[in-house]
């Protein structure tokens, strides 16, 4: 997604951070470096040079805290000003209070047009709504075919013309066929409406006329200018066109899961002056979520995208259990069972490379890594091949024990001892984070054990130069109540980074 | 926010680092961008075709009329602002406006820069002292990078006996199947007999989209059923255009994100099988839509290796994109562009022509 754009940023802004003061060149220098960050992104040219131009004013112009060091006001002002575009919050959907409720895609020829009215539908099923799609593509040949072939796989109905399109070119009319939809709609009672429609360029004034007839017969709530997260500087004059044509309300942004840079999401995103309302993250129909415009933000600012993460693993995990091993992790007696369990509720998460690519302070190298979800199942294999007594003081493993393990859990010896060796080192790791202190923070490492002990569990942790996580308030152990909200992190201290080598 | 649910993050984060091993959850250091562009070098791949007299398939050159017109729309932006550059002698302004129009045609940071750079130094060595003039020599030095040899292969090097196919790859949503719809209306209409492979079984309706393209050209097309292996169907297509003695088989292939290494595994397999008796692959075509951005090397990088794709075709040229990211890609990676789709009709298609493609993109007459 934003990857790269994240990495060269976090690059930019680790350089500021540190320093004492901050003189105009460092601000032009950053600047010069993310300006680079984002052209390389595909940010729309003009569109950089507006966003550098406000981040430039505001790093220089003043806004001087007194408890920000000048990288992280920097970063303050450009992680502000990349939610200022993207949208401060989810775009909230209304359904109409008399149904049903219209929504209209439109965007050029392959953007995914299609593939995302289903995914709405499907969307929307999962609302609890009663979803009717219209084929008012009747350009492309086989596109109503498609979208029927989808929209059976989630078991809605498809409204088109009948007799379709017809070899000879004569390809009947998509305003009359998206108004007859919209008749049916009506009479079958379907509460949500969603009309896709052919694929056109914005040069072609004859089919934005036609696509503005469409939107006039239907007159939809809500408009979405489906955007290919691959796009270039085009994406400016593109939006443009939609949306002095149709008046846009949101962006869907496709085929997320690509290595594009997607930095056409913010070129949209101002020139339209809506947020991105939808992302399109897969192949399988359920691959699509709302998008979160300020976890996006975070996420380019090498923060991670935390909130998702965290998401993910409320619903997988078992509370008291994951507090379980929580507990045991810091006190330093986390074992190799605890490790399997947590394999396993990891991959009820979903593949490994979504995850690492929602950890903060991960490296381009690791993001771009092929990981393979086998790694998952060899640990086990190689954990369950363990006797009990192993598992709990994998010390006493030696060669002829290794070479039994590897030979029950179908690996070598190596990768067992690789294995051990990673485990050992993450677990005198987490045991020493216990204990040192913050520099920062006045409660030192005396303080801070105690804290955690007193707690019954720990939560502030944090190690030295390195910056590991920790909640405000870390120490008080509290159930979760209700979604989290990113107001209620602390970001520099979500600078999440493992002391490694 | 609690307690507790960042400690499941941590506990995440300690499991994947085990899996993954500690070292890389450090930041990278901060790479400084420094020091002049590197060399430009271009570099031409194809080899020349085994058989010189019988070679471009598409022998009917393009009137370089219908690629100009086609890419009228995205002229005109672009002339405006080159037009305000030209009246002057050239200085920064002159520079940054020279940059911005590569950049904003998605030309890349990087090819701009080298290209700027080598402008600067033909500036320097020619005296230049007229900002019009600084624009041609920068459109005389793009036409000069655009030198690979972009004439489509008949039949594949070396194997002439085999049934030749042209293997069509690319990303979802770039007019793979769109592009061998207009190719085969062009052979067809060169009186060669054409065989359509329904090579993308994933997803739907491809198939039926690829029979309309099929009947509307006379082309026969072999397909399996929906979800079977994309390598079957077009072996099969191989083996029947074989056993009619078909001129040519164009196998379509299902989209793909470069990213997903078992989908690109999937492809390189079928290219494989495709090469296999009774067939060869005669031309491995990378189909970039125009309004791509810097993805597209990604894309160029990770389908050549997985496909050697032997050419590039820019589809969707009739829009407001320039598709300035084939220069980069011909550039720097010496993949030719080989094909131009200006549009969804049988005839917009066209052979690419750098001439017009350079004008076009700088809005500059060529000469």
């Amino acid at each position: 997604m934003f990857d790269t754009l994240t990495d060269r940023l976090s690059g930019t802004l680790q350089g500021l951070r540190g320093r004492g003061r901050m003189r105009p060149a460092d601000v032009d220098e950053a600047l010069a470096e993310i300006r680079l960050a984002l052209l390389e992104a595909d940010v729309n040219v003009a569109v950089v040079r507006r966003f550098l131009e406000r981040v430039r004013e505001r790093s220089v112009g003043g806004e001087v805290t007194a408890s920000l060091t000048p990288g992280q006001q920097v970063t303050k002002i450009v992680n502000d000003e990349l939610i200022g575009i993207l949208g401060t919050s989810p775009l909230d959907i209304q359904f109409a209070s008399k149904p049903p409720t219209v929504v209209l895609l439109a965007g050029l020829q392959g953007a995914g047009k299609t593939t995302a009215a289903a995914k709405l539908a499907q969307w929307c099923k999962s609302q609890g709504r009663n979803p009717l799609l219209v084929g008012a593509d009747l350009q492309r040949p086989a596109a109503v075919e498609q979208l029927r072939t989808l929209a059976r796989s989630i078991d809605v109905e498809v409204w088109s013309q009948a007799g379709e399109a017809s070899e000879s070119g004569d390809t009947g009319d998509p305003v009359a066929c998206a108004a007859g939809g919209l008749a049916h709609a009506r009479q079958a009672g379907r509460d949500v409406l969603i009309v896709d429609t052919a694929g056109r360029l914005a040069v072609d004034a004859e089919l934005m006329t036609e696509v503005a007839h469409i939107s006039d017969a239907v007159e939809p709530h809500y408009t979405f200018l489906v955007v290919d997260s691959m796009v270039g500087q085009d994406a400016v004059a593109t939006a443009e066109a939609f949306h002095s044509t149709l008046e846009v309300d949101g962006i869907i942004l496709t085929k997320l899961d690509g290595d594009a840079r997607g930095g056409a999401a913010l070129s949209v995103a101002e020139v339209v002056g809506r947020p991105v309302a939808f992302a399109s993250v897969g192949e399988k129909i359920d691959d699509f979520e709302q998008f979160h415009p300020d976890r996006m933000a975070s996420r380019i600012l090498g923060m991670g995208d935390v909130m998702t993460l965290i998401e993910k693993a409320e619903r997988v995990y078992e509370q008291d259990e994951a507090e379980a091993a929580a507990q045991r992790l810091v006190e330093g007696t986390f074992t190799l069972d605890d490790f399997v369990d947590q394999l396993r509720q990891l991959r009820k998460m979903g593949n490994l490379q979504s995850i690492v690519s929602m950890m903060p302070g991960v490296s381009d190298q690791v993001r771009n890594a092929e990981i393979d979800d086998d790694r998952i199942t060899t640990a086990e294999a190689i954990v369950l091949s363990m006797t009990p007594a192993e598992r709990v003081s994998p010390e006493i493993i030696d060669a002829s024990r290794r070479a039994r393990i590897a030979a029950g859990s179908g690996t070598s010896s190596a990768q067992v001892s690789n294995l051990l060796k990673q485990f050992t080192q993450m677990r005198k790791m987490m045991g020493g984070m216990m204990g040192l202190g913050s520099k920062r923070r006045p409660a030192g490492r005396k303080a801070a054990r105690k804290r955690s002990k007193g707690a019954g569990r720990a939560g502030g942790s944090r190690t030295g130069g390195g910056g590991r996580a920790t909640p405000k308030g870390g120490s008080r152990a509290s159930k979760p109540s209700g979604k989290p909200s990113v107001a209620d992190i602390d970001w520099d201290a979500l600078d999440l980074k493992l002391p490694g080598r | 926010m609690s307690t507790t649910t960042v400690l499941i993050v941590v506990a995440i984060f300690v499991v994947a680092t085990v899996l993954l091993g500690a070292l890389p959850f450090v930041h990278r250091a901060r790479q400084r961008r420094s020091g002049p562009a590197p060399p430009h070098t271009p570099v031409a791949v194809s080899p020349p075709p085994a058989q010189r007299a019988d070679e471009p398939v598409a022998a009917k050159a393009p009137s370089p009329a219908t690629f100009a017109s086609g890419l009228a729309s995205s002229r005109r932006t672009l002339r405006d602002r080159l037009a305000s550059i030209s009246r002057r002698r050239p200085d920064e302004t002159t520079w940054e406006g020279l940059e911005e129009a590569l950049l904003g045609a998605d030309v890349g940071v990087t090819t701009t820069m080298a290209t700027l750079e080598r402008l600067r130094t033909t500036a320097a060595d020619q005296g230049i002292v007229d900002a019009g003039e600084l624009v041609h020599a920068l459109a005389e030095g793009m036409r000069t990078a655009l030198d690979a040899d972009r004439s489509l292969r008949a039949i594949a090097p070396e194997r002439e006996g085999a049934t030749p196919v042209w293997l069509f790859v690319g990303v979802n949503g770039v007019g793979k199947t769109t592009t061998i719809g207009k190719v085969g209306a062009r052979l067809s209409a060169q009186g060669q007999s054409v065989v359509m492979a329904a090579g993308d079984t994933f997803r739907a309706a491809a198939t039926d989209q690829l029979q309309t393209w099929a009947d509307r050209c006379g082309a026969e097309l072999i397909s399996g059923s929906s979800g079977a292996d994309p390598s079957s169907v077009v072996h099969d297509a191989v083996s029947a255009a074989a056993a009619r003695g078909a001129d040519v088989v164009l196998a379509d292939t299902a989209g793909r994100l470069q990213n997903r290494k078992n989908l690109m595994d999937e492809l390189a397999k079928v290219r494989r099988v495709a090469d296999r008796e009774p067939g060869a692959v005669a031309e491995t075509l990378l189909v970039i839509d125009a309004t791509t951005g810097q993805n597209g090397l990604s894309q160029a990088r990770a389908f050549a290796e997985a496909t050697d794709v032997t050419g590039v075709v820019l589809t969707k040229l009739d829009g407001s994109a320039k598709g300035g990211i084939v220069f980069a890609i011909e550039s720097e990676l010496g993949l030719p562009v080989k094909l131009v789709g200006l549009g969804e009709g049988p005839d917009d298609l066209v052979d690419f022509d750098p001439d017009s493609y350079v004008e076009a993109l700088l809005g500059v007459d060529a000469d």
